[in-house]
């Protein structure tokens, strides 16, 4: 005890906009501060925004994430419409619909998976994985593309969901739905899991709302917010289905919250396929106006909000992005003091940031500046405490 | 009550109320200290949460707007605050709402607003050896009216 080693971990892999860069500052094992700094890979998209069209934006905004690359363009095409009211097709607010949730079983199955693999289960990784592939490929058949769809514009959606279509989708989604069903009892019931995760990197509901986390952060601690439920757009308050909360807000109720969702997810896409009107699918804008508007959407890690003041010209004035991990990274500072190191990656993983940042933790000597742990040390840390709970069979 | 009634009861003439849609408000406030209390009794009184704050470079000033999401409500309710040049000095948020710290060190890097009594006022997006007084989110034309036929065309 006594000697302070500071941990750097990151910056990392753009998954969201903003890359960050951890610094944990522990006694021994335990972590007893934590310093965060993002903008490593600060790509000035708000600015860029203001010099490109309306058109152009939306596939500028696409590309600020890969992994839920539909969410921004969802929430920017709302704020446009917001701008002059304009009203959506029917056909098209299923089509929207149907590609956000469909985002979202694939992003919260890899998720699963890599949480998976960072407590040593690598056989959930291996399977999540396996049954996100062919919701990759529904994705290539419906819009062209494995990732950035470009599904979306301003007043509709580019390309229709044909009947042939539907009828795969129903397939894979039976697929992905045996799986997600059969690996949420594993994991609620695993009492391993439940040693390992339970009562780790708790947030409580106070600081929940106090930092305004949002999405799968702020669902377990049981602050009941889904802007699908609360700000109804879309199809969402066509189709029946449930919003998850749980109370604990540690590790496991984040784990449980994301696998129910997923399950939630399959039920809104069959609810979409079954209702789903006929019709146009784009209600052929012509320009944008003049005004404020503001759109938002609840993407697989939170509500992305967007903001655009239009000047009558083709351009927005300015654009103002939000990604959800924008709120739900600085809840590190209070999930994260007073656990253990091997507990460190699995929280900063929980909020599902990116993972590619634990890849490249490293514990540092401060006075010599000697690397004494690597990202992969790290990870095998995580995994030997799991080894162990299940051999000690302390559970 | 509905909130816009809420804030036009408590606040009078210090706030202007503009009802976009059912589901988006506008409230400008006379001052930032009106702003300040606005957002304050929407936050902690009736529970709002704050979505994020969004800094805009007029010719007056900078225009800053907490967008509160209420989401019992089904309303987005959007405080502005018009922060006067050529000082560019704002009230601090975060001694009541922690959520404020992120954004107001990004609005102080990329616009170049000083939010008073702010903790930790450091560089969060931009990189450390970046050059001091240049404001990437501030609009270009607005620098150049001042400069006038000075200005050098390559």
């Amino acid at each position: 005890m006594g000697k302070q080693h500071i941990i750097p971990i990151g910056p990392f892999h753009p998954l969201l906009e903003e890359p960050e860069f951890f610094k944990f500052y522990v006694e021994g094992e335990k972590v007893v501060d934590a310093d965060v700094r993002i903008g490593y890979n600060h790509r000035g998209i708000e600015k860029l925004a203001e010099a490109k069209t309306w058109e152009q934006d939306i596939f500028l905004v696409e590309r600020i994430c890969g992994i839920c690359s539909t969410s921004h363009p969802f929430a920017f095409v709302q704020a446009a419409e917001d701008v002059s009211d304009i009203e959506v097709p029917e056909r098209a607010k299923y089509i929207r619909t149907i590609i956000g949730e469909l985002e979202r079983v694939h992003s919260h199955l890899l998720w699963v998976g890599l949480a998976g693999h960072f407590i040593g289960y690598n056989t959930v990784f291996m399977w999540a994985w396996k049954y996100r592939e062919p919701v990759l490929d529904m994705f290539e058949i419906i819009s062209g593309n494995r990732n950035h769809y470009a599904m979306f514009k301003v007043g509709g959606v580019r390309r229709d969901i044909t009947e042939d279509q539907s009828s795969q989708l129903l397939k894979v989604l039976d697929e992905a739905e045996k799986f997600t069903k059969m690996i949420t009892k594993a994991v609620l019931d695993d009492p391993v899991l439940h040693a390992r995760l339970k009562g780790i990197g708790v947030l409580k509901k106070q600081d929940a709302i106090d930092l305004c986390v949002v999405g799968p952060t702020a669902r377990p601690s049981g602050v009941a917010i889904d802007v699908r439920k609360d700000h109804p757009y879309a199809a969402y308050d066509r189709v029946p289905w449930e919003m998850i909360v749980m109370q604990e807000g540690d590790v496991f109720a984040k784990a449980a919250v994301r696998l129910l969702e997923t399950i939630e997810s399959v039920k809104i896409i069959r609810g979409c396929l079954k209702d789903m009107p006929k019709g146009p699918i784009d209600a052929e804008v012509r320009e944008v106006g003049v005004g404020e508007g503001i759109g938002h959407h609840e993407a697989p890690r939170g509500e992305v909000f967007h903001y655009v003041r239009a000047n009558g010209t083709n351009y927005p004035e300015r654009h103002k992005i939000r990604a959800p991990s924008y709120m739900n990274v600085p809840s590190f500072k209070k999930t994260v003091i007073g656990e253990s190191l091997a507990d460190a990656a699995l929280i900063t993983a929980s909020v599902d940031p990116c993972y590619c940042c634990t890849e490249r933790m490293a514990v540092v000597d401060p006075d010599s500046d000697r690397v004494l742990m690597t990202g992969e040390d790290l990870i095998k840390l995580s995994q030997k405490k799991t080894e162990e709970l299940r051999s000690r069979k302390c559970f | 009550m509905s909130i816009v009634e809420q804030i036009k009861d408590k606040f009078k003439d210090k706030v202007d109320v503009f009802v976009k849609s059912k589901r988006r408000v506008y409230v400008t406030a006379a001052s930032r200290e009106d702003g300040k209390e606005v957002v304050r009794y929407l936050f902690r009184e009736l529970g709002i949460r704050m979505a994020i704050a969004s800094g805009l470079d007029t010719r007056p000033g900078v225009e800053i707007l907490y967008h509160m999401t209420a989401d019992r409500d089904n309303m987005i309710v959007t405080v502005k605050v018009l922060v006067k040049k050529p000082e560019l000095k704002m009230l601090t948020f975060t001694d009541f709402m922690p959520a404020a710290n992120w954004i107001e060190r990004e609005i102080h890097e990329l616009l170049g607003v000083d939010f008073i009594g702010h903790p930790n006022l450091e560089t969060l997006l931009l990189p450390d050896d970046w050059e001091a007084g240049v404001f990437p989110l501030r609009k270009k034309s607005f620098e150049s009216e001042k400069e006038g036929i000075e200005r050098e065309y390559r």
